[in-house]
């Protein structure tokens, strides 16, 4: 649909709203390179088994994960986010 | 414990779930949750009725799973994790879906999306129903097996049904349950508050249940958090070997299970209130599941040791608190399993219940009997359906359980499941981010996905020679060796799961793009492709499938409310027709209305069915192919100056269109004003000249005397009939002017209304007419002025008995009240009022007929108006009744100074 050209560069509110917005996206592929990490310590041969530490490793790892998300939720729910006035239909073009 | 008091603490759970339900869908029912109630659409239950994802198979099963293969259990809920962590990229495009197309299912979804076939929507229905019996069935398992566990050391001499038996009782119970809730009402948009609220309170159980069991057996059997991992390190858990494809393999499959799963989907975006719950659902879920995995090793390493050996390690969290003598935490932990279970039953069948009767029985039964589409009542048929579907859906799993013999372990089962709902994924995915996504290799791609994972999982999860014989394991069919169910192609030596998975979502996936790159989309489609794609930059404009003004908005409404219902259509209707600049119940059928009544309508019987209902009533949809083009090859600047042009014409329209109403209305007020001027000075002439007569006649004198009293009677009646004439004009002035003085008191509307029918009988009393009533629900007590309002009764009910036509003639007094409010319709079966009239009658001197046999003056519905203005409510005409019906409205207590 029809938009005006989107300004170059953003206020630092709205500059700010898109990279928590873009943090947001990030965090699966944190969380996913996080939790796949034990394939490359962990090779099947190793005659040292650590269900222990590895388990510990996994939990505290998730519970970082759940903790940003938290921060991030909390971020994106504040006043003001959604009312963008710079943001229409720009999702993830250069600056924004 | 004693098998009948176990019995009975379940029955007294599911008892208490039943009240919750019920007591949420009252609430909802009479006004909304608001207020003290307001919490139960919070993010907080959006988020515990997401734990749906934690089954029977989690509640029992992850121990199972983890004495078996170690920390490999956690896989299950990393995925998900992950995607609720990510849900900017596909959860919070899905949920925003979802409640701009009103999507029933996920069948719904896809079919929606690939231009609202049909077929895909079958094949989707029948995908879900296959990979879902399964899992059904693991949950009517487990039961049964915590039962069993439960039950056996009696020695009051009662034995314990067998384990068929208590599965059938729990098949039945749950499909009563289901069907009693899940089916209570068509809902618009498919919503279940009762049930979700229920599953909200077995998500705290099932939680509080497994951590109870947990905290006990690391501080209570072992001693504490160094103790606990000491002997995880040292029991034949910590041989367990991470196999990268198995890891990688398995949270890829259930992060695209917690999306794809028939249940997810119902509780993730057909049930969701507001997009904004996602926000703490994101981390809240994952906390969730973060806590129901937390203790699953401590357990199970505990378990191995202290439990004799070759105890199922899949009931570890139930035998090892009775082993310990722990009554009353094993009983809670027996009710967080039964928790797990039932509510992951009772959403699974609603959800495949739905996609089976939107899908499957309601276009079988358009076909055939294509008339039924504007005839017939289709809501209790679709309420039928679903509740067949219901049974029909527990029967499966529960033959099922009996034909795999419920011997395989818990997670086996599950993880066949999920394979099976990760082939929508491709669709699915593609089908919102990729605008050329085509229905033809949607529906290949999937049949492929299906037919494989049947053929490499499905199949072969009963074993060698029960479906596919031994041979086909060992040479492949028809010796052909690369086809080989656990090594296609030739790839051996994979972890047959992992080689199910990769081939079916390969070959899925593989085939759906090759298919979607060679053909070409529908108009439909790709109507459908740009709203889905485009969701959040599109408003709800965009081109319209329906042309102007082929449907007749009366058919139109008949039709709504046979799938919604009288109210919620007549509603709806009105809305429109207000937002249209117009007064009444029928707005005009423009494209923007026909587009928002279609997806009003594809909230209660999906996308498909609604379409089809609608073109059988409008013609096909006249979109064509170059009208997209035409659409899109317009540029940009032309595009947003027509968009602003286009905004102001609509409000000049609307505009025009309101004041083209009031002119037509003064014109026609002003011709039957001319024609009431004449026709009063005729009626007052008339008995003015007899009475100038007559009197001129007594003057001169000498008459007999019974000539006098004859003359004097004449005289006498037509002074009468003036005097009532002038009284209804005093009448209506004084109501007009608003100084009349009513009269407040309680009166029963039974009571009117018997008065109202008695002084009405006496308007052409030579007719003999039925009339159904509703005593019950009449009988209620209202504060107003009774007088009054029995005089508007008096007035409907004569105005009936005088004009209605049909031969035997009926009326019908419905009465309803809502929100504070009596609304009493009364309906006859004549043949209405003419559309071009309905406007009309309520204004002074308004007469449908010349009539004036019928004798009045045609003010009493404009007395009747100005009664019920001052009474504080509205009388209206309700068109598509097939009959003249009249609406009145008004407040159950008028306060005095809302009477100004």
């Amino acid at each position: 649909m029809a938009r005006a050209p989107a300004p170059l560069f953003l206020r630092p509110a709205s500059y700010r709203r898109r990279r928590r917005r873009d943090a947001a996206r990030l965090l699966p592929f944190v969380g996913a390179f996080l939790f796949l990490l034990p394939i490359l310590w962990s090779p099947q041969e190793t005659a040292r088994r650590d269900t222990g530490p590895d388990g510990i490793y996994l939990f505290v790892t998730w519970a970082l994960l759940i903790l940003l998300a938290y921060f991030l939720s909390r971020a994106l729910a504040a006043p003001g986010e959604g009312d963008d006035p710079e943001a229409e239909g720009g999702a993830a073009e250069d600056e924004g | 414990m004693p098998f009948n008091i176990l019995v009975l603490s379940c029955l007294a759970y599911v008892v208490f779930l039943f009240l919750v339900a019920w007591a949420v869908e009252r609430r909802a029912d009479r006004g909304g949750l608001n207020g003290r109630l307001a919490f139960l659409r919070s993010p907080l239950v959006y988020t515990l009725s997401l734990s749906i994802y934690c089954t029977a198979w989690t509640f029992y099963g992850a121990v199972g799973y983890a004495a078996r293969s170690g920390l490999e259990f956690v896989t299950i809920y990393l995925g998900p994790t992950l995607v609720f962590v990510g849900w900017w990229w596909i959860l919070r495009k899905l949920v925003r879906i979802g409640r701009q197309q009103r999507v029933t299912s996920i069948a719904d979804l896809i079919s929606s999306r690939f231009g609202k076939s049909n077929l895909l929507g079958v094949i989707v229905t029948v995908m879900a129903v296959v990979a879902a019996t399964p899992y059904i069935a693991l949950q009517l398992q487990s039961v049964t097996l915590s039962f069993s566990v439960f039950a056996s050391p009696t020695n009051d001499g009662f034995a314990p049904p067998g384990a068929e038996a208590t599965a059938i009782w729990v098949a039945g119970g749950l499909a009563l349950f289901t069907i009693l809730f899940g089916t209570r009402n068509l809902d618009a948009k498919e919503q279940h508050h009762g049930i979700v609220t229920a599953i909200a309170v077995e998500a705290v159980v099932k939680l509080l249940a497994l951590l109870a069991v947990g905290i006990f057996v690391v501080w209570g059997l072992a001693g504490g958090v160094a103790d606990v991992i000491a002997r995880i390190d040292a029991s034949r858990i910590a041989d367990w070997d991470l196999q990268p494809g198995r890891w990688a393999g398995l949270i890829f499959v259930s992060a695209a299970a917690v999306i794809c799963l028939p249940r997810m989907f119902q509780v993730m975006v057909v049930e969701n209130a507001d997009d904004r719950h996602l926000l703490t659902a994101s981390w809240a879920f994952p906390l969730y599941l973060f806590a129901m995995s937390l203790f699953i090793v401590p357990i199970a390493v505990v378990g191995l040791e202290r439990m004799p050996e070759g105890a199922n390690p899949d009931m570890f969290v139930l035998t090892l608190p009775l082993a310990e003598g722990q009554g009353a935490l094993a009983m809670l932990a027996f009710l967080g399993g039964f928790s797990s279970a039932t509510s992951m039953v009772i959403v699974e069948s609603i959800a495949l219940a739905t996609m089976v009767s939107n899908h499957i029985v309601m276009p079988l039964w358009l076909k055939v009997l294509p008339q039924r589409a504007v005839s017939g009542d289709l809501r209790r048929l679709v309420i039928f359906a679903r509740r067949i579907s219901i049974a029909a859906v527990l029967a499966l799993g529960y033959a099922y359980y009996r034909l795999s013999g419920g011997s395989a372990a818990l997670a086996a089962i599950g993880l066949i499941a999920f394979v099976g709902v990760a082939q929508f994924l491709p669709a699915m995915v593609f089908g919102i981010f990729w605008r050329g996504a085509t229905r033809v290799g949607a529906g290949l791609g999937l049949g492929a996905g299906f037919v494989v994972w049947m053929y490499a999982l499905f199949l072969p999860s009963f074993g060698p020679d029960a479906v596919l014989s031994a041979r086909i394991f060992a040479e492949g069919p028809l010796g052909i060796s690369w086809l080989r169910p656990y090594a296609l192609f030739g790839v051996e030596g994979m972890d047959p799961l992992l080689h199910a998975l990769f081939w079916s979502l390969f070959v899925n996936t593989a085939v759906f793009l090759i298919g979607s790159l060679l053909t070409f989309p529908g108009p439909v489609e790709r109507m459908q492709g740009a709203a889905f794609v485009r969701v959040f930059d599109m408003d709800e404009s965009g081109p319209r499938g329906w042309s102007r003004g082929i449907a007749e908005p009366e058919d139109l409404l008949m039709m709504a409310q046979r799938i919604l219902g009288d109210d919620e259509s007549l509603v709806f209707f009105e809305g429109e027709a207000k937002a249209q600049g117009k007064a009444g119940y029928l707005p005009d059928p423009t494209p923007e209305f026909m587009a928002r009544l279609e997806r009003r309508l594809a909230g209660s019987v999906g996308a498909a069915t609604a379409h089809a209902m609608i073109s059988q009533l409008a013609g096909r949809a006249t979109v064509t192919v170059e009208d997209l083009m035409a659409v899109a090859s317009e540029s940009a600047q032309i595009m947003e100056y027509t968009a602003r042009l286009e905004s102001q014409q609509e409000e000049l329209t609307r505009t025009a269109r309101a004041l083209s109403e009031a002119n037509e209305k003064l014109t026609q007020l002003s011709v039957q004003k001319d024609a009431f001027l004449s026709q009063i000075s005729h009626e007052l002439r008339t008995p003015m000249t007899s009475i100038r007569a007559f009197s001129e006649i007594l003057t001169e004198g000498d008459l007999p005397p019974e000539m006098v009293a004859n003359y004097g009677r004449i005289i006498h009646d037509e002074a009468k009939r003036l005097t009532r004439l002038l009284d209804d004009l005093l009448d209506l002035s004084v109501l007009e002017n608003g100084t009349v003085q009513l009269n407040l008191e309680l009166a029963n509307l039974s009571q009117m209304l018997d008065r109202a029918l008695q002084s009405a009988g006496h308007t052409r009393p030579e007719r003999s007419f039925m009339i159904h009533r509703d005593l019950p629900m009449e009988n209620i007590f209202i504060r107003t002025d009774a007088d009054r309002l029995v005089q508007v009764f008096i007035n409907l009910i004569s105005n009936s008995r005088k004009y209605c036509d049909a031969t035997a003639p009926e009326m019908r007094i419905a009465v309803r009240q809502r929100a504070g409010r009596v609304i009493v319709d009364f309906i006859d079966n004549g043949s209405g009022i003419p559309k071009d009239k309905q406007a009309l009658i309520f204004e002074k001197f308004a007469r449908l007929t010349d009539q004036t046999r019928a004798g009045g003056a045609g003010l009493g519905l404009a007395i009747c108006r100005e009664i019920m203005a001052n009474l504080g409510g509205t009388i209206t005409y309700l068109p598509g009744q097939r009959g003249a019906a009249f609406r009145v409205t008004l407040p159950l207590r008028l306060e005095r100074q809302a009477m100004a």
